[in-house]
């Protein structure tokens, strides 16, 4: 196949992808929000089952994972900020990339593997065993019943999570601050609190909620679209894992240069 | 009585009363290769009948369709006084809260007690409490010998617990149309006779439309009131048991007589087939 056509053929099947998770979402957004004044009502015990599974579940390792991110954070910017005798600047220079960036990204990728993977394993398992068959021939749509548990879940525990991840990036940078930069505890966290203004922490915590919207479309979306087999349930899992990373930094891209443009400062 | 021996006219408007499902010229494609070849047949209500076929015949496509999980190329299935294929959304699921299924594997959802699968489509289509709800559970389970059971999860039942349990939420609904998707696969003699008894069972208390897909023959010619041969895709056979065992049609007898396809001995092209792309 020539290039020209095979470039072509992976943009199409890349856009109709995205229209896949366009339609997913589209439809469990209407479940949440619309369909309950219709008479459908919303699963909130399954999407406070599924909340406990991504969020309260992924406190421990999200934890270890963003407080070692605040400690290398502050040695890599004391690195440069020694040279100029700007250490004072350690501090809020972990608190920016933390709330901006790291905290949100580092909380996605953590939920991605727990919990993105885990929706693709679940669906795919499901879809194998032929109970999305079954839920159909019951009346009971997939998309309801499945996928919008999930949603809201993963829309209401990434802001918190990504929350607690900035807090423990922030304390994991003061172990540093404290023990080599010249800070006290309390001074590093007034430093970190003066350098922070509101517009860094809602821009992250906007992010996580659209970063916590396709990590549950891709994983919903490849485990509805397993094939048969075992082999395809790992291919599924496997698939959403590596879709939803790209598709949370091209999603984290966007918004970046979203909020570049439309700071007022 | 063979499928040459039905004529069919062309077919407009909703079927006569006394019949439950009624298919015409039903075609289903999977991409480019047709799978059913406009298949027309009716099933009366409060008969029991069993589609018969080989593997590949097109006799899960049959019943996918008919369960309205296939959605076909062309033809018609009415249901209800519905024709399936050109339904809405809500209609689709009023039609469906009438019909129960039993697939193949029981298809149980794991993360969910016996008790909680049966009892789903009564928690999510009717205003009934809990309490109520959960003494219908007790009355499905009864009915299908699992009484006690509503506690343990599908992960620690034997394959023939896992088929009554299906049919005990299959029948959660009271529906008018029941649908086994091969009962007896997978099962050992005993087994799959209880689950014979089972269909039959049902068949005499509830009167309900019972169909069923099997290539079991001794199932078959047990439960059946009528039945349908299917093979690659067309039906060449319909009718009740004696007609079938009385059939002459060849492909009928092969089947119903357990003869294997015969070998094709092509010495010339033999070792072309086996050597093909290999670079000896």
């Amino acid at each position: 196949m020539p290039v020209t056509e095979t470039v072509g053929q992976a943009t199409i099947d890349g856009l109709a992808y995205l229209g896949d998770l366009t339609i997913l979402t589209g439809r469990s957004l209407h479940a949440i929000a619309i369909a309950p004044f219709q008479g459908q009502r919303l699963r909130v015990q399954r999407a406070i089952h599924q909340a406990m599974a991504v969020g309260v579940g992924a406190v421990p390792i999200l934890s270890l994972i963003s407080f070692f991110i605040g400690t290398i954070l502050a040695l890599q910017s004391a690195y440069e900020l020694r040279r100029f005798g700007a250490m004072g600047f350690v501090a809020s220079a972990v608190a920016l990339s933390m709330t901006r960036e790291l905290g949100p990204l580092m909380t996605a990728i953590v939920v991605i593997g727990r919990s993105g993977s885990a929706f693709a394993a679940e669906i795919g398992t499901m879809k194998v065993n032929e109970e999305i068959d079954a839920l159909e021939t019951m009346a009971l749509d997939p998309v309801h019943f499945l996928v919008a548990p999930k949603f809201l879940a993963m829309a209401l525990m990434l802001p918190c999570l990504t929350t607690w991840s900035d807090f423990m990036g922030v304390i994991g940078g003061s172990v540093f601050g404290v023990g080599a930069a010249g800070f006290t505890f309390v001074s590093y966290i007034h430093a970190t609190l003066s350098s922070l203004v509101i517009h860094d922490i809602v821009t992250g915590l906007i992010k996580s909620v659209m970063f916590g919207m396709v990590i549950t479309a891709v994983g919903c979306q490849e485990g509805l679209s397993t094939g048969l087999g075992a082999e395809q349930v790992g291919r599924s899992t496997t698939s959403a894992v590596v879709k939803s990373i790209f598709l949370v930094v091209a999603v984290d891209l966007i918004f970046t240069l979203l909020f570049y443009f439309t700071a007022s400062r | 009585m063979d499928a040459k021996e039905m004529e069919r006219n062309e077919f407009e408007g909703p079927p006569d009363d006394g019949v439950a499902i009624s298919v015409r010229n039903l075609r289903v494609r999977y991409g480019e290769r047709e799978v059913l070849h406009g298949i027309s047949f009716d099933v009366k209500t409060g008969e029991t009948m069993v589609i018969l076929g080989g593997s590949g015949s097109g006799k899960s496509t049959l019943l996918r369709a008919l369960m309205g999980l296939e959605k076909p190329a062309g033809g018609e299935i009415w249901i209800g006084g519905k024709n399936m294929c050109c339904v809405s959304v809500r209609d689709m699921a009023e039609l469906r809260k009438k019909l129960g299924v039993s697939f193949q594997g029981g298809a149980l959802f794991g993360s969910m007690t016996v008790g909680e699968n049966v009892g789903l489509p009564l928690r999510e289509h009717t205003p009934l409490d809990d309490s109520t709800i959960e003494v219908m559970v007790r009355l499905k389970l009864e009915e299908v010998g699992l009484s006690g059971y509503e506690n343990f999860i599908p992960a620690q039942l034997s394959g023939g617990m896992k088929k009554r349990a299906a049919v005990a939420r299959a029948l959660a609904m009271d529906p008018e149309i029941l649908f086994f998707d091969e009962p007896s696969a997978g099962l050992d003699p005993i087994i799959a006779a209880g689950i014979d008894d089972l269909i039959l069972k049902l068949k005499k208390a509830f009167k309900m439309t019972i169909v069923v897909v099997t290539h079991e023959l001794a199932s078959a010619f047990l439960i059946a009131d009528r039945m349908i041969l299917v093979d690659k895709g067309n039906i060449i056979a319909i009718g009740t048991v004696e007609e079938l065992r009385s059939s002459q049609h060849p492909r009928v007898r092969q089947f119903l007589d357990r003869v294997p396809e015969p070998e094709v001995s092509e010495d010339e092209g033999f070792l072309d087939r086996l050597t093909e792309n290999l670079h000896l």
